[in-house]
């Protein structure tokens, strides 16, 4: 028996796209989804404009001497690229986007637990983004996105105190927003939505916010801290007034390093949700990857050292923050072990969310075991500020992070927009972003070995034909990008009409309509199902028997 | 806008809004800890770095005035607790009463602590602004002391910023219990600000020895 | 200046051979897990599609033992990697005792480098091939970072303190070293060439441009009589400070009761925040040089005082500890 032939879907009469009109129902909108789409705006302005000063870098790096612009405009760009892909795009985009949409709707409530704050929230980003937008047209920002003292505090004479200032403005939107998280998973879920039946974005979700909530801060009062001494000539971190430039550093990654799980366990819930939909069969291992996550976020913590091994901080301190990384990197393991076991006997698609999914995979892969590379103390001090880290980051974040923002943009698109988007084309780039993405970062681990310093607006000729290969993958990852900006514009209008479960997809969010409307549900469901069930989701109309498919014979 | 008892539209029960509001604030406040914490650590390596300057800078700032602060605050946090219970016994008068002591207790912090700012500028230990802690000393010494001030007001003035914000809270308090707004069945507005207003407390619980008290003899 | 094979630089230290095969090895196992994992996802992506609309797959939940071991496996993978890995920068954290210490000095955007005899080069680094090498270095300014990658060795150059580094040349020939810390605007040129020189040709190469005025020794101690370091600081010990004979390299008494080795750093902290450590028995009296001393005077006063060593120190009056003599 197959499913039940595709009804001729109908868009809703009412839902949170219609329910009111103007701009003042959406710039003082208090409902979760329409805030989703405003940071959807804000965080993709951010992410064009590190991709434009990605695009310059990539360009300039073609030669030697360097191309395109002076060194002190070439020390602006990669400070300004950092800033912006960091704070305003890669740390927002999952949490604020698929976070704030879905949320409610998978554990069943009808909005976050404080709306006003949500609202709050993004205008905070905006007032942060503000700051940072004013440092970068007045002179710009060259201090590295690490702003290490003295040369931040001191020595610098770009724009730094409003790039200071906008960054920690910026803190208390991740803070607010990991507040709103946490409370609403713990108070909030629907009756009969426990914690072990809670869909792993969730967990993600979760463990994210944890890091939220008590790590930003630090970065606020460091950030606070460093520019009060820039302002006041204070002497903090200034050596030549008894401060100490180390310290800065131990404040600084004390965030920063938490900061990348930030960015990484998101991407791993979206994951976590695209595989067993597109297999159509439950998680493998779920209390593991539920658990593996609050891992990363509590061990993230202890790591934060090992940006340091070659400060000349004590040797002691050096091997606990190597061992400990390699910690931290188990968990990540276990993770990319249990994806791949949940594709065994599944029945797998091939749409466009589960090719992104399987790309995050490879990708971050790569980026998770280079990972083991620099957590090693003998390695590092050979790669440490070369172009292996660069690429190491990349991987993880662009090849990991962003690929898990985009293929869950397209993955819940039908349920935010109620619209699909063009399967074909939408295939076609991402297969071009992986391909792209691959010749753009791999020569940087070459690059890196053979000692490759970071940070160069120039470089030795030896190492151009490797900066050539990187630049010339940087333009197809560039298409990659702009392909689904393109025609994901385009379904919200002529897209073909998607219905409540297109895939179909056994979560909470899936029984509502596409778009939802504003209330999320009209009754609060009541939750008897596990997770990723599809063998006893009979509403999905997908064909199981009593005993495991025939389909795939006696293995 | 929301009167006692009315539901706000995300929740189901008023015991879950109740519990919600609660448990936002106790997270708010764990940030809170992180946020001063990075501080404290700052100044807890910098005064292991420098015990010497540090101990000496720390015997020129007012004892006597901090001291009474403590006093203060804590009467304030003592204040505010009675507040909290008469609004659970529904003893509104009680209320307003106890609301607008501590307000005038954290406003006699305030005032102190102006007066003793007046003292730092009288005496140019404030950094940045004619600095000279020993006229006549060595570069490093005042350098160091200057590391100290630079502590003493970052770390006193973000817990005044902290107590202003307390009293706008405080002030919108007193006008909501004169309106009659805190029931035995409503109170969590009261609930909530007063555990904000504890935890500033402590955090002045902390401060006071680390900065007051580190050196006397 | 590159090897055959252009995937790694060439190897001129003792560090080299040994970092290049952690490298072989971690890149072995991770390589193993990629394709492992990388095979894997193709071979179930393309066997197990779905052939008919409405299939589902087969619910596995999970299995304790196969997670078991894909924790158990990788940590231990992981604790090698850690292990050789600690090997390697214990070795190279703890330079041996008897090095030719040179001293490095980065400021925006150059690198100043003085040889033991007061030699001087600019952004150009000299070393005798089989010797063990230890840099001094000491920034001006930001945080710099001295790197050299065909010996595989770094070490950030911070303002505020020295850092130390080490190394064996072993093989002559030239080599870039970078500045490897973004420190502002020429970060990127802020680099040279390092020349590892036969020992014979090392030494005629210092000896060829020796000059007394750039000798560090007899510029510290100019210094040492300017800056009026003589007035408390008499040798024979009857002085307000103790005498400096002999103390460069020994344990020094302190008035707090502990002790302390005077090395470089400490001879450079007791000159900049002399408070932080008096030696048991004198006051605290010495006025601090914080500001009035370049990084490269300081050096030299080093060197002054590291010339001290051989002189008698006096039984009374000498910051030296009475048992502990020196090293």
């Amino acid at each position: 028996m197959s499913a039940t032939p595709a009804a001729v879907n109908q868009m809703p009469r009412e839902h949170y796209l219609n329910a009111t009109y103007g701009i003042r129902s959406w710039l003082l909108t208090t409902d979760h989804k329409r805030i989703a789409l405003l940071y959807l705006a804000s965080v993709t302005f951010f992410f064009f404009i590190g991709g434009a000063f990605a695009t310059m870098i990539r360009i300039h790096l073609l030669s030697p001497k360097g191309l395109l612009v002076t060194p002190e405009t070439y020390n602006k760009l990669f400070t300004m690229h950092g800033v912006a892909m960091i704070f305003f795009f890669l740390i927002p985009s999952i949490p604020a986007v698929l976070g704030n949409f879905l949320l409610p709707i998978m554990i069943g409530a009808k909005d976050l637990a404080f709306p006003k704050i949500n609202l709050l929230s993004w205008y905070i980003y905006l007032i942060g983004g503000g700051f940072v937008l004013y440092s970068f047209s007045t002179g710009g920002l060259d201090t590295g996105w690490t702003f290490y003292t003295p040369l931040s505090s001191v020595y610098s004479n770009s724009a730094v105190t409003p790039a200071v200032i906008g960054v920690f403005i910026n803190g208390f939107s991740s803070i607010l927003t990991g507040l709103n998280f946490i409370v609403t998973v713990h108070t909030m879920r629907a009756p009969g939505m426990t914690w072990f039946r809670l869909p792993l974005f969730v967990w993600a979700q979760y463990a994210t916010s944890i890091i939220f909530i008590l790590g930003t801060p630090v970065i606020a009062i460091t950030l606070l801290l460093a520019g009060m001494e820039r302002m006041f000539h204070l002497g903090f971190f200034n050596p030549q007034l008894g401060g100490d430039p180390i310290l800065f550093q131990h404040l600084f990654w004390f965030y920063s390093h938490p900061a990348v799980y930030i960015m990484i366990l998101p991407a791993m819930g979206v994951i976590s949700e695209i595989i067993p939909t597109f297999a159509r069969k439950p998680i493998f291992g779920y209390s593991f990857i539920a658990g593996s996550s609050i891992a990363i976020a509590v061990i993230g913590f202890f790591v934060w050292a090992h940006h340091m091994f070659v400060t000349g901080e004590s040797t002691y301190a050096a091997l606990t923050f190597s061992l400990l990384s390699y910690l931290v990197a188990i968990p990540s393991a276990v993770k990319v072990f249990n994806w791949t076991s949940t594709l065994y006997k599944g029945s797998i698609s091939y749409d466009t969310p589960m090719l992104y999914a399987l790309g995050f995979i490879g990708l971050f892969l790569i980026g998770g075991l280079t990972g083991l590379f620099l957590a090693c103390l003998g390695l590092d001090i050979h790669l440490h500020d070369t172009y292996f880290v660069i690429a190491h980051f990349h991987y993880i974040m662009v090849g990991g992070a962003v690929m898990g923002y985009v293929g869950g943009l397209h993955y819940w698109w039908p349920k935010i927009t109620g619209k699909l988007y063009p399967e074909f084309l939408a295939r076609v780039a991402a297969v071009t972003l992986f391909l792209g993405f691959n010749l753009t970062f791999f020569p940087q681990f070459i690059l890196g070995y053979l000692g490759m310093p970071r940070r160069y607006a120039s470089y030795p000729p030896e190492f151009q034909v490797l900066n050539v290969m990187s630049t010339a993958g940087a333009s197809i990852l560039a298409l990659g990008y702009l392909l689904p900006m393109i025609y994901l514009t385009w379904s919200m209008r002529y897209g073909e009409v998607a219905g409540p479960n297109p895939w179909p997809a056994t979560g909470l969010e899936w029984k509502t309509p596409s778009p939802p409307p504003t209330e999320n549900f009209d009754v609060t469901p009541e939750v008897t199902w596990e997770p990723y069930d599809y063998d006893n989701r009979p509403d999905l109309g997908l064909d199981v028997k009593g005993a495991p498919s025939l389909a795939h014979g006696d293995d | 806008m929301h009167r006692t008892g009315e539901l706000y539209e995300q929740y189901r029960t008023l015991e879950q809004q109740r519990e919600t509001a609660s448990l936002g604030m106790w997270i708010f406040l764990s940030t809170e800890v992180l946020f001063f914490g990075g501080l404290f650590m700052t100044y807890t390596i910098n005064r292991s770095t420098y015990p010497d300057i540090f101990g000496e800078a720390s015997r020129s700032i007012n004892l006597a005035l901090g001291a009474i602060n403590t006093v203060v605050l804590i009467a304030s946090s003592l204040t505010m607790a009675l507040s909290v219970w008469a609004s659970q016994v529904g003893k509104t008068k009680l209320l307003t009463i106890f609301l607008i002591a501590t307000l005038v207790l954290g406003s006699v912090f305030l005032g102190i602590k102006g007066v003793e700012y007046h003292e730092k500028y009288v005496e140019h230990h404030i950094p940045g602004w004619n600095f000279n802690f020993e006229p006549g000393a060595d570069a490093a010494t005042n350098a160091h002391a200057q590391l100290f001030f630079s502590l003493y007001f970052g770390m006193t003035g973000l817990h005044a910023l902290h107590m202003i914000v307390g009293a706008g809270l405080l002030l919108w308090l007193i006008k909501e219990s004169l309106r009659g707004r805190f029931t035995p069945e409503y109170n969590t507005p009261v609930e909530n600000i007063g555990l904000y207003w504890h935890f500033v407390d402590i955090v002045w619980i902390f401060l006071f020895p680390l900065l007051y008290l580190i050196d006397r003899h | 200046m590159q090897s055959d094979l252009p995937l790694y630089p060439e190897q001129a230290s003792n560090f080299a051979a040994n970092v290049d095969a952690l490298m072989v090895y971690i890149t072995a196992i991770c390589a193993f897990f990629a394709v492992a994992i990388t095979a894997a996802v193709v071979y179930f992506f393309f066997k197990y599609r779905r052939k008919d609309p409405a299939e589902v797959g087969v619910p596995i939940h999970g299995d304790m033992r196969l997670e078991t071991a894909w924790i158990v496996v990788p940590l231990f993978l992981a604790l090698t990697m850690f292990g050789w890995g600690a090997v390697v920068y214990v070795d190279y954290r703890r330079a041996p005792m008897d090095t030719l210490d040179i001293y490095v000095i980065g400021k925006q955007w150059m690198w100043k480098v003085q040889q033991p005899t007061g030699l001087r080069e600019i952004n150009e680094l000299h070393v005798p091939v089989g010797r063990n090498v230890k840099l001094i270095l000491a920034s001006e300014d930001v945080i710099h970072d001295f790197s050299v990658p065909a010996f595989r060795v770094k070490m950030d150059v911070v303002p505020g303190h020295y850092n130390t580094m080490w190394f064996r040349p072993t093989k002559a020939g030239r080599y870039h070293f970078f500045c490897q810390q973004y420190c502002g605007t020429n970060h990127a040129l802020m680099g040279g060439w390092v020349t590892v020189m036969e020992p014979m040709e090392y030494s005629a190469w210092l000896s060829g441009s020796s000059d007394a005025t750039t000798n560090p020794v007899v510029a510290g101690e100019k210094l040492f009589v300017e800056k009026a370091c003589t007035t408390c600081h008499l040798s024979n010990g009857t002085g307000r400070a103790p005498s400096l004979n002999g103390v460069f390299g020994a344990k020094v008494p302190l008035a707090d009761g502990s002790t302390v080795t005077a090395d470089d750093a400490y001879i450079r902290e007791s000159i900049l925040n002399p408070q932080a450590k008096i030696v048991a028995g004198y006051q605290p009296l010495m006025p601090s040089f914080q500001g009035q001393l370049t990084e490269e005077q300081i050096m030299d006063l080093t060197s002054y005082i590291k010339s001290l060593q051989s002189q008698p120190a006096p039984t009374k009056g000498s910051g030296v500890a009475p048992d502990a003599g020196k090293k």
